[in-house]
């Protein structure tokens, strides 16, 4: 998976932007909870006042104010507000909003900056608070004494009647500040919630005073709050549609290219490297794999990089509105995951006994299928259904006990999704009783649980897609990282014109790679142009691997193969095969037309050179009697044709390339005798001046080839004619009359 | 949200939320373009339904529990916003009385009770929700099993032409996936129509009784959020069928080449093979990213709408609450209902697809399941006893389909213990006779003896009792060489299976393998050679001791020795017994009793080598092909 990092490159800034866009979704997503807060708590709780700073005061508050403001804190209160009277220019604007300022000078809060009134909200709620204090004190003389007696004060000594106010203000600077003291000790004890929430009290009294409209007040604060929600909630799917966009882009983008990494290189691989990995896991690799991929860079950049954003914002947020409360969250948390945990750890071995049962149940069907001849031809039929049986009841046990667990899986996440919000009412009731958090603040308190919880169960799915993506990953990092065994000579040389394709084997051994043994020892031969050569030999003798080492399909990894005289490392790879007509052991076409597939060894060859050269591959008759003639379509694999057909349109193939050497591996064997016979004997005339070098497993085929290579157990023990070799070779003697009887043979 | 073996055969099964539940906050992802491949659709859905209905039908009393526990536990979880927004009421109204001085602080008693009782509800519904879950797979599972094992035994009551005309892996299909996907919609989709359908109405009671006004609100946002679903599946349909046509472009054509590697290096057709691959990769990624992106576009939107109904219950309900016509309590309530409002609704919109989809798999398996079977054997059926082997032909005419007869009119006679060679170039319809015989297929016309019996008046078990058959599709399952050998009959006991493989020449070359008669073949039967395994037949067929044999002697892919042994192995075996033989031997043709000439799947020619040669028709025709020319006429000469 590291490994193709490297590919991730181009698109590295757009997966920066990702995060961040992320960044700004997951911001937007933990805002919605926290305005809904500020909705109840200062929309309906206080009444659409936000904080202790009123954004009208009447002058004499002000003056009362003042009394309990140090010099410094008072000169930057006045600082913030603006007298208006009946001569201010801002006059009837304010009378407007507050019509007590018809009868009295009213003070505006003009600077409303954030930091002027998060610095400004505690001096003003305590100064209010006292302010009202003594109010109430001035309103109640019962409550008076007791206050008094409070603050060391005798009060009762006071005329009734007399302004505190007045009073307070002539005491002297020291006293004052004394008293001033005292109360902030007493505040102190009272917590600064319950202080801003009495303050706004205070605030909601003198709003009154004012005339302001307090209903009107507190509509106007949810409705620009849930404006900002709106925008927020636009801001949200802005970046999370942007989000979709640039991951789709990427993920394809990635999956693009790495499939056409994969792919060119396989395109390169020799025999060797397709033996090491087999056509099945490249072609996997080069499909599935880059699909899931695909699939998995998508889910990272939209989820798997979210789900940290989030819980960790989430987590910030829900401490910052009460930071004793953390444990539930870690509770829920720990809850969950030991729930994943435990529950994969269960099902996770029943999940691979569950694939080797699949594979199980598949197999017996498969089987029951391709053997219907044979099963029903031996009665076999209860034995089967006995073994089906077997095999559907394994999977069926298996599958159920795992859909049991997980079905206890669901109800139990949601029990502690459900258990969490009880406990976090419980918990939270406490707290906001002994005012340690507001109500709102409960309620948002309770989102961002959710949303931490959601974003470790989105976390804990990231453990288990990434180890299937980074299987899949390493699967093509494998095939990239491989080079080719067979590659070009730095400075290729040329074959010697005129090219004549005289084939000669010069002591050639040859071993597969990572095999114990050599599978050809020695050969030695020279096929030469114009002559046929023939290799035969029992299964296993190596007379397929001697022709396979002339088009460089495998290197000789002893001796050496020249062709005129040059090594064959020594040209290209493409100069090479080009001299080179092949007829593989299992015949390929491709899809498209007869035509297109006759064409591919030479685009440019003529109608009348294809239409020969399927006349010499005994396919005319074929191809005249099929409807579209050389237009017939030919589906995947050749698919629609018969394996004699398919093996003789591959030969036609070979012959369009005129080539100088051409090799026929076992290509016969699906042909009858008859046709057989009748193709070597039109190929004699048509590749009269060629080297043709033929395997085959039938004396039929050989008898009348100018050099017969008879191969065992990858040594050549007879190389002559067939006459020859009866006479002096005891294994050709063997083969020959296996197959054909004395008389025949003679 | 994606959960991993959701569905433990296939890849993101849906997901399965359920109501009540945590989807609180806002922004809450769900599962990635659940609702995006529309599949396939039933030809006759209702009937097909009904089928299904009938399949399903002695497990009522499971479903009726099912429905009423899902209903329960959904019920339970739809009340506890509700309830618990009372908690959140009261203590707002304590802390409200608190800071006016007036109440007497907050009502924890209240509180703690309500929270008992939610305690007790969220677990009961936590129980009914797994207890209906458990009773369901165990359901699915039955009904699973029941399936997969109808199928298995029905395709044994299937004439093999049925197998003709149709592709194995189709069969397997209807196996794995098909059976697969009704499977899951029993195991989840139901009992999720079951919760979605309970929550919509629950929930859509629970809004009402809190607030009509913003029930209305929060309503106004569904229809819209549905035209935008349909407009981005429809949107998004286009791509997500170009990106699967290309990626089968991709697939065919990586397969194609890597299959014809050598093929394609032979003919140097790296370049072109690249350069076709480009264009398939270059279209695929533009349908790749536009598929991705409208399908993806689904989340967002569907939480932007979500969101939007955040917003208008927090607007609406804070304006209510102001004015005192609702509370906050309901304020928490109704957001957490609008928030589980939209999943069971996109769950229900998706329904129907589910159901078109589970109609067209089960339409698939029933289908299967009511394919035509072979002929009945007949009732009272004749029992051979002391059988010679002797087989006539009379008159036989037969096509593998009706209209078009392959074989004409055949008579021929086998006597006991002689051999028939049958010959004829490739595809010439050899196996056909051996097909006949065994019926495998019934003749159209004319009739095959036994010992003078008309084989149709055998029980199909008696009559294949009579054959030994060695074809050259070596078959051998995957189990251990034991096995396969006592397969010709069960109840051999282990002396005759190794007097058997003696006889078969296959005792010496086991010995050398690593676990010997235990050694278990693999699944494409690849750890012994091709040779071994048609030897392993020929034991099979000996232990077998039938009184006719069948064999095919094509062994191309066989090296040299073990021919001569197998050959010596089947001269053996047919001693003493009538055989057929799909011969290419010439030596075996020569000295066959019978020899059957095919050409075009008809019999055109029969009587021996001598009579054969003279005549000289087709046979000799094919006979002398095989020598190049001077060779033939030697051999024409001897002969």
């Amino acid at each position: 998976m590291i490994r193709l990092v490297r590919y991730l490159k181009p698109y590295l800034s757009v997966i920066l932007l990702t995060i961040v866009l992320l960044f700004v979704q997951a911001n937007a997503d933990l805002a919605l909870p926290d305005y809904l807060s500020r909705i109840v708590n200062n929309g309906i709780q206080q009444g659409g006042v936000e904080n202790a700073v009123p954004t009208a005061l009447r002058a004499s508050t002000m003056d009362h104010l003042q009394l309990f403001l140090t010099p410094d804190e008072q000169s930057r209160v006045m600082a913030a507000y603006t007298l208006v009277d009946a001569s201010s220019p801002d006059y009837a604007e304010t009378l407007k909003t507050a019509p007590g300022a018809a009868d009295e000078s009213v003070y505006v809060l003009t600077n409303t900056s954030e930091v002027e009134i998060a610095w400004l909200n505690p001096v003003m709620a305590k100064a209010l608070l006292a302010v009202s204090g003594v109010e109430q004190v001035m309103a109640d003389p019962d409550k008076a004494t007791q206050m008094g007696a409070a603050a060391g004060f005798d009060l009762s000594r006071l005329p009734p009647g007399a302004d505190l106010f007045t009073l307070l203000g002539n005491l002297p600077q020291s006293q004052r500040e004394q008293l001033s003291a005292q109360l902030q000790g007493q505040f102190a004890a009272l917590g600064e919630s319950a202080v801003q929430q009495a303050a706004i009290q205070a605030i909601k009294a003198e709003f009154t005073a004012l005339g302001m409209n307090a209903a009107s007040l507190q509509t106007n604060y949810i409705l620009s709050t849930g404006l900002l929600m709106l925008l927020v909630t636009l801001v949200s799917v802005a970046s999370s549609i942007a989000v979709g966009y640039l991951s789709a882009r990427t993920a394809a983008g990635l999956s693009r290219d790495l499939r056409r990494a994969v792919f060119q290189k396989v395109e390169g691989f020799s025999s060797t490297e397709f033996d090491r990995f087999s056509t099945a896991s490249l072609i996997t690799r080069t499909t599935n794999d880059i699909t899931q991929i695909q699939m998995v860079v998508i889910m990272m950049m939209r989820m798997v990089f979210y789900a940290p954003i989030m819980g960790v914002g989430g987590i910030i947020r829900a401490i910052d509105k009460d930071s004793s409360m953390w444990w539930i969250i870690a509770v829920g948390v720990a809850a969950l995951l030991s729930l994943i945990v435990v529950v994969f750890s269960v099902t996770l071995p029943k999940f691979k006994a569950m694939q080797n049962l699949i594979d199980r149940l598949n197999l017996v069907l498969r089987e029951n299928l391709s053997g219907m001849m044979v099963i029903r031809a031996f009665n076999m039929q209860p034995f089967e259904e006995q073994r089906f049986d077997k095999a559907n009841q394994d999977l069926t046990g298996t599958t159920l006990f795992i859909n049991r667990v997980m079905v206890a899986m669901f109800p139990t996440m949601m029990f502690i999704m459900n258990g969490l919000s009880l406990l976090i009412i419980w918990i939270g009731s406490q707290q906001v009783a002994a005012a340690q958090m507001q109500v709102g603040d409960m309620m948002a308190f309770m989102q961002y649980a959710m949303q931490i919880v959601f974003s470790f169960l989105m976390m804990s799915f990231m453990f288990i897609l990434l180890p299937r993506a980074s299987v899949s990953g390493g699967r093509i990092a494998e095939v990239l990282g491989t080079e080719p065994t067979i590659r070009d000579a730095e400075t290729p040389r040329n074959f010697p014109a005129p090219f004549k394709g005289a084939v000669e084997f010069r002591n050639v051994s040859f071993r597969y790679p990572g095999a114990d043994e050599d599978v050809l020892h020695d050969i030695n031969f020279t096929a030469r142009p114009g002559q046929t050569t023939a290799f035969i030999g029992s299964t296993g003798s190596g007379k397929s691997t001697v022709v396979n080492l002339i088009p460089r399909f495998y290197d000789v990894t002893g001796g050496q193969i020249l062709i005129d005289g040059v090594d064959i490392r020594q040209v290209t790879q493409h100069e090479l095969r080009d001299k080179i007509g092949y007829i593989p052991q299992k015949s390929t076409l491709f899809s498209g037309t007869i035509e297109s597939n006759l064409r591919y060894a030479d685009d440019g060859a003529t109608k009348e050179a294809l239409l020969a050269a399927a006349g010499t591959a005994q396919v005319t008759e074929f191809i005249d009697s099929s409807a579209d003639g050389l237009a017939t379509e030919i589906a995947q694999g050749g698919a629609n044709v018969s394996g004699g057909q398919k093996q003789r349109l591959s030969i036609a193939r070979a012959l369009v390339k005129q080539a100088p050497i051409y090799i026929f591996d076992d290509s016969f064997s699906a042909l009858d005798f008859k046709t057989d016979a009748g193709l070597r004997h039109a190929l004699k005339e048509n590749t009269a001046d060629s080297a043709v070098l033929i395997v085959t497993q039938r004396v039929s085929t050989v008898m009348n080839a100018e050099q017969i290579v008879v191969l065992d157990e990858g040594q050549v023990v007879g190389i002559g004619t067939h006459p020859e070799l009866m006479k002096t070779c005891e294994p050709y003697r063997e083969i020959a009359l296996s197959q054909l009887s004395m008389e025949e043979l003679s | 949200m994606m959960m991993p073996g959701g569905n433990p055969n296939r890849s993101g099964g849906g997901s399965k939320e359920q109501a009540g539940g945590p989807g609180f906050g806002p922004g809450r992802h769900g599962g990635p373009m659940g609702m995006m491949i529309k599949g396939d659709k039933a030809r006759d859905f209702r009937g097909t339904m009904q089928k299904l209905l009938q399949a399903l039908k002695p497990y009522r009393w499971s479903f009726a529990v099912v429905f009423l526990f899902a209903a329960a536990s959904t019920v339970f979880n739809i009340l506890g916003p509700k309830i618990l927004g009372k908690a959140t009421t009261k203590l707002f109204e304590g802390v409200m009385g608190q800071i006016a001085g007036t109440g007497e602080g907050i009502d924890f008693t209240y509180i703690g009770n309500i929270l008992i009782t939610m305690t007790i509800l969220y677990l009961l519904a936590t129980l009914f929700s797994y207890v209906q879950g458990w009773i369901m797979s165990g359901v699915s599972a039955q009904v699973t099993y029941r399936f997969r094992r109808d199928i298995a035994e029905k395709i044994n009551r299937m004439p093999l032409g049925y197998f003709d005309g149709t592709n194995h892996g189709e069969v397997l299909s209807r196996v794995t996936n098909d059976v697969d996907t009704v499977s899951q919609t029993l195991n989840q989709s139901l009992s999720q129509i079951i919760t979605s359908g309970v929550t919509v109405v629950g929930v859509l009671v629970m809004m009402l009784t809190i607030s009509w006004q913003m029930t209305l609100a929060s309503l106004l946002v569904i229809p819209l959020s549905l035209v935008f679903i349909r407009q981005i599946v429809n949107r998004s349909q286009k791509y997500f069928s170009e990106q699967q046509e290309y990626l089968g472009h991709i697939n065919g054509h990586v397969e194609e080449m890597y299959g014809g590697h050598l093929v394609m290096k032979a003919f140097n057709g790296e370049e072109k093979s690249v350069v076709k691959f480009d264009g398939f990769n270059t279209t695929l990624y533009s349908s790749a990213w536009k598929s991705q992106f409208l399908s993806g576009l689904m989340m967002p939107v569907m939480s932007f709408i979500s969101n939007l109904g955040y917003v208008a219950v927090a607007v609406l309900g804070g304006w209510l609450a102001t004015r005192s016509l609702i509370t906050v309590g309901d304020i928490q309530a109704f957001i957490q209902y609008v928030r589980n409002f939209t999943q069971p609704i996109a769950q229900l919109a998706n329904i129907s697809n589910t159901l078109q989809q589970t109609a067209a798999a089960a339409e698939r398996v029933f289908g299967f399941l009511n394919e035509a079977e072979e002929v009945p054997d007949p009732a009272g059926a004749l029992e051979l006893s002391d059988v010679r082997g002797q087989v006539d032909f009379e008159a036989v005419r037969f096509g593998y389909n009706p209209e078009k007869a392959v074989i004409h009119d055949f008579t021929a006679r086998a006597n006991s213990g002689q051999r028939v060679a049958i010959v004829g170039p490739t595809g010439a319809g050899k196996t056909t006779i051996v097909k006949l015989l065994m019926r495998f297929y019934d003749v159209d016309s004319g009739t095959i003896r036994v010992d003078g019996r008309d084989i149709r008046s055998l029980t199909r078990r008696d009559l294949r009792k009579l054959f030994g058959m060695v074809l050259q599709d070596t078959w051998l399952y995957n189990g251990t060489i034991m096995e396969n050998i006592r397969y010709g009959r069960p109840d051999a006991t282990d002396a005759e299976v190794y007097a058997a493989a003696k006889a078969a020449h296959v005792d010496h070359f086991v010995h050398t393998l690593p676990d010997g008669y235990n050694m278990v073949l693999n699944e494409e039967a690849s750890n012994v050679s091709q040779g071994q395994k048609q030897l392993l037949t020929i034991a099979r067929a000996v232990l077998a001791d039938p009184r006719i044999l069948i064999l095919d002697e094509a062994t191309s892919s066989v090296d040299t020795r073990t021919e001569v042994l197998i050959q010596r192995a089947m001269n053996e075996l047919m001693k003493g017994r009538t055989s057929f033989i799909i011969a290419h031997r010439l030596s075996t043709i020569r000295d066959a009793d019978l020899i059957l000439v095919m050409r075009d799947g008809d019999i055109v020619e029969q009587g021996d080598h001598k009579n054969l040669l003279q005549a000289g028709g087709f046979y000799a025709e094919l006979y002398n092909s095989q020598f190049e020319p001077e060779a033939a006429a030697a051999v024409a000469r001897a002969a």
